[in-house]
């Protein structure tokens, strides 16, 4: 019964390409309120850790003291103090919770989209989406952003279809492994994959970027959507390619209202 | 990465034709299943299924125990494994035969496998 309960959810969650994405966000939210019960809905902003205990235990070790991605938050301030962005993003660098942005020329936004836009508008070179410089200048904005609700926005008909591909995507099912993104943090999410608690969709962009370990250094989450594509043997995209704005677009959306907290550190 | 599966699995023809297609032993048969069933990159079933001699398994599936007395039938044990979306389109387990992550000849030896828990 409880199975079925699931069931007809999920197909609510990926049949409803009409319903608006605040339909679709309430239907979200709901869905891992259902399945977690006892986990807060801010809670998922901790990913696996908001639903292992022991892992969680470890995680909080390595936060505390000096966490790995001090550095990169150091060098994004100076970066940031050097360079013409206060200027372009109205003075502040807590400003991450408005991204990604909807924008009638380029489409989706991201705040690294505009990071680049801002250098190009003062004569500087656009920086390569891998760059250190553009990981710390984003963990910066990151951490003085922590605390900011998301809030971003689909403006008219043309965001609409963007957010729309990007929700396609999502549910998408690809690669010889045939998963979508859906089916593992979205039906599995809570159960383990080996040894790896699946994290919850809801919150999953809300600590940004991250520290890695496996990675050994911090970085963006289109590296992670590249990493998890890659896992189930399907072709990734680019940092930053249309596919992956538009992503985040949509998963975005299903995080309005959680409050910011990265730059973080994960597994 | 298909093109050096298709290699691997050229050579490996080869080799079982160049050894006059010896017969392997039950336990032997097993024991190649066991291998892909561990291995990552071919099954890496218990990332899903708990099973005997399975190490940190993943519980997204159900447990593989008494198999032989549940799959009486081999053929529905393999079809199960060869494209487990016939049964249930919704499924998260992926389709081995179907996406040719393992070969008629490995999901053989996989049923081999599976049957022994
Ligand atoms: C086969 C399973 C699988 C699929 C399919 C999959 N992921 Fe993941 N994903 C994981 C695992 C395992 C982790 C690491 C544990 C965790 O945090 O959930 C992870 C982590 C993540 C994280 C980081 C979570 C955090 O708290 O930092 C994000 C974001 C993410 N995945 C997004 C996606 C997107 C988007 C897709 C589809 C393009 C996708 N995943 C497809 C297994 C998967
Ligand atoms: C990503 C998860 C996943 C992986 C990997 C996986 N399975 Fe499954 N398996 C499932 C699920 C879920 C079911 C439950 C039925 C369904 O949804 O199709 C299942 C069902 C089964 C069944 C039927 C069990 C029963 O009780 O009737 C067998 C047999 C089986 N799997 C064997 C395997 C073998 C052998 C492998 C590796 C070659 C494997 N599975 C890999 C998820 C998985």
């Amino acid at each position: 019964m409880k199975h079925l309960v699931t069931l007809a959810l999920l197909a609510s969650l990926s049949l409803s390409a009409s319903a608006g994405p605040e339909e679709d966000r309430a239907a979200f939210v709901q869905f891992f309120e259902k399945r977690f019960p006892s986990v807060a809905v801010e809670e998922h902003i901790n990913g696996a850790y908001a639903l292992d205990e022991d892992k969680r235990k470890q995680w909080e070790a390595l936060e505390s003291g000096f966490p790995p991605y001090e550095d990169a938050v150091f060098d994004g301030e100076a970066l940031w103090d050097d360079g013409p962005y206060a200027d372009c993003f109205g003075g502040s660098a807590a400003v991450k919770q408005s991204y990604p942005m909807w924008d009638e020329q380029q489409g989706v936004v991201t705040l690294e989209l505009a990071l680049n836009n801002c250098r190009e508008a003062n004569g500087e070179e656009a920086l390569n989406y891998a760059d250190y410089d553009m990981v710390a200048l984003s963990a910066y904005i990151a951490f003085e952003s922590r605390g900011q609700a998301i809030n971003v926005d689909v403006p008219n008909d043309q965001a609409m279809a963007a957010y729309e591909e990007g929700k396609a995507f999502y549910y998408q099912r690809r690669g010889q492994l045939n998963f979508a993104c859906s089916s593992c943090h979205l039906e599995m999410a809570g159960n383990k994959l080996r040894s790896e608690r699946l994290s919850a969709a809801l919150g999953h962009v809300t600590h940004w970027p991250t520290y890695r370990a496996k990675w050994d250094e911090v970085g963006p989450l289109h590296k992670r959507f590249m990493e998890c594509n890659d896992q189930v043997k399907a072709k990734a995209f680019d940092l930053q390619s249309v596919e992956y704005r538009n992503l985040e677009y949509f998963l975005t959306y299903m995080s309005n209202g959680l409050p910011l907290n990265g730059p973080t550190t994960r597994k | 990465m298909p093109k050096l599966k298709l290699i691997f699995t050229a050579v490996a023809l080869l080799c079982s034709v160049s050894l006059g297609a010896a017969e392997l032993t039950l336990e032997e048969r097993i024991a190649k299943g066991y291998d892909l069933a561990v291995d990552r990159n071919a099954g890496n079933c218990f990332s899903c299924h708990m099973a005997e001699g399975a190490e940190q398994p993943g519980n997204s599936g159900p447990a593989l125990i008494m198999m032989q007395l549940r799959y009486p039938d081999r053929n529905q044990l393999k079809a199960q494994i060869a494209d487990p979306r016939v049964r249930n389109p919704n499924t998260n387990m992926p389709p081995y035969g179907a996406h040719y992550i393992l070969t008629d000849q490995e999901l053989e030896w996989m049923v081999d496998f599976v049957h022994s828990l």
